[in-house]
């Protein structure tokens, strides 16, 4: 549920489907155009000096936390990835998430709850001279959703490996429950549309461009979430009403990120995306990392930031009930700022490797999170209407895991 | 409409991108220069099992998505 909590959305007016459209449209067109490009590409330059590369065999361990804002989650992460001859690659993750809430949301409209989410991946790579063919398939499993995910990409390295782009499409097919009613069951699908540009710039310098377009249509509100509304003839001078989400929503994202080699041995990686959709969210999210070796450890600090606007039919409390077409108080829709430091370490100890095993490290990293909501109320607090506090959220997202190269 | 006409003009970037790819451009890092690259600091992916559960979390907080990942491949130097 917690993954539910912020998976799904809307659209708007004739004009903004009809500009969408022609933008998915134009997305398409430049999709195909591309596909042709990179056959003739791979045919010019299929027999290039360097060869690409598999992945590397390796699998990872990982324990994962979130602890925060009254909800816990935590739970394992197995990836497992090995190359079978020299064109293929296999992998396959096994994650759990195990929920325990009693969020904000949770304990002023419903009761604390328990759940558990299952998700498995699986993903083929397939390599034939410069171009790389992916496919994969992800079942997510929770009481009340389920969710199949199917990706395709084909990657093509070029100009003797300086250049990777990469062409992606997913789609996503949904199923949407409720715990206390079996008979409620409804359907979403979603698609990404992905172009992505990797470059080396620089004998120091690498970086990446990635646009992703994602569309979805159905079911995209939450079936326990409740919005907020004034009723002057209770004690409280409010009530909730059941939110109600427009069925569409396409969101368009473009990412850039750079990663520079110090003069010593260390990396600067920054990054930027900016994200837009016709729900109206906007948003700006940037990020700088440090990567510092010593000896077998390696650290890393990194600072994101985050600000975003609310979603079109969003409101913290609405005038009456069935004020709008739509409403919703999700508080991740909401205008928001966000912060996030990060510090890691990890120690390389099976440098020399053991066995079949090449090399192996253990990975120890925190994420300490801070959201300031501009538009949220905490209503827990029992302050009068209109003089609640803003809320805030603060998270630390722990991991812990061993990696394994062979 | 202006924010969608930028992100046009991206994609016909990455398209300009492609496209001279026919024109044979010699490659102006060679592959014995690319050993910082190589060295696994520089990946733009360096954990990713770790990324995976970290960019779910930010899409579980935030209303925005997509867009933080890579293109794949990287600098074919492994």
């Amino acid at each position: 549920m917690w993954v539910f909590l912020r998976t799904r959305r809307d659209a708007i007016s004739p004009e903004s489907l009809c500009m969408h459209g022609r933008f998915i449209w134009n997305l398409l067109m430049i999709f195909i155009r591309l596909t042709v490009l990179l056959c003739l590409s791979a045919a010019m330059f299929g027999q290039a000096v360097l060869a690409s590369v598999l992945p590397e065999d390796r699998t990872d361990f990982l324990y994962h936390r979130y602890d925060g804002g009254g909800v816990t989650i935590d739970g394992p992460s197995v990836l497992v990835r090995k190359s079978v001859g020299k064109s293929v690659s296999l992998s396959a993750n096994y994650y759990v998430d195990m929920v325990s809430s009693a969020s904000i949301d949770v304990i002023t409209t419903a009761s604390p709850y328990t759940e558990e989410r299952t998700q498995y991946s699986f993903s083929a790579d397939y390599l034939r001279g410069n171009t790389t063919m992916s496919m994969g398939y992800t079942n997510s499993t929770e009481s009340d959703f389920d969710a199949n995910t199917y990706h395709l990409a084909v990657s093509q390295d070029m100009f003797g490996q300086l250049t990777t782009l990469t062409l992606s499409y997913s789609f996503g097919d949904d199923v949407v429950g409720k715990s206390d009613d079996p008979n409620f069951s409804e359907d979403n699908t979603r698609q990404h549309y992905g172009i992505g540009v990797t470059q080396i710039l620089t004998r120091n310098m690498i970086a990446a461009l990635n646009v992703e377009v994602i569309t979805d249509e159905g079911f995209l509100n939450n079936p326990y979430r409740s919005v907020r509304f004034l009723d002057p003839e209770l004690a409280t001078g409010f009530d909730f009403e059941k939110e109600l989400y427009p069925r569409t929503r396409t969101s368009n994202a473009v990412g850039i990120r750079t990663k520079y080699y110090l003069p010593y041995r260390a990396a600067l990686e920054a990054q930027y995306r900016y994200f837009i959709d016709t729900w109206d969210i906007e948003s700006h999210t940037g990020s700088v990392s440090y990567i510092q070796p010593w000896r077998d450890f390696v650290l890393t600090a990194k600072y994101r930031y985050h600000t975003q606007t609310g979603a079109h039919f969003y409101r913290d409390m609405f005038s009456r009930s069935e004020a709008t077409n739509f409403r919703g108080r999700d508080k991740e829709l909401s205008p928001l700022s966000s912060q996030t430091f990060k510090l890691s370490l990890a120690y390389e100890w099976l440098p020399d490797g053991w066995g079949f095993i090449d090399k192996g490290t253990i990975n120890a990293s925190l994420d300490y999170l801070v959201v300031d909501y501009e538009d949220f109320r905490d209503i827990s607090t029992g302050a009068i209407l209109g003089e609640e506090p803003l809320y805030q959220l603060e998270a630390n997202v722990f991991q812990l895991f061993f990696s394994f190269w062979y | 409409m202006r924010k969608h006409m930028i992100l046009r003009v991206l994609l016909s970037l990455v398209a300009l991108a492609a496209l001279s790819g026919c024109s044979g451009i010699e490659p102006w890092v060679k592959p014995y220069e690319r050993d910082r690259l190589a060295d696994p600091i520089m990946f733009l992916d360096m954990d990713p099992v770790s990324s995976a559960y970290i960019y779910h979390v930010y899409e579980a907080r935030e209303g925005a998505r997509g867009g933080e990942g890579t293109a794949g491949g990287g600098c074919g130097c492994n």
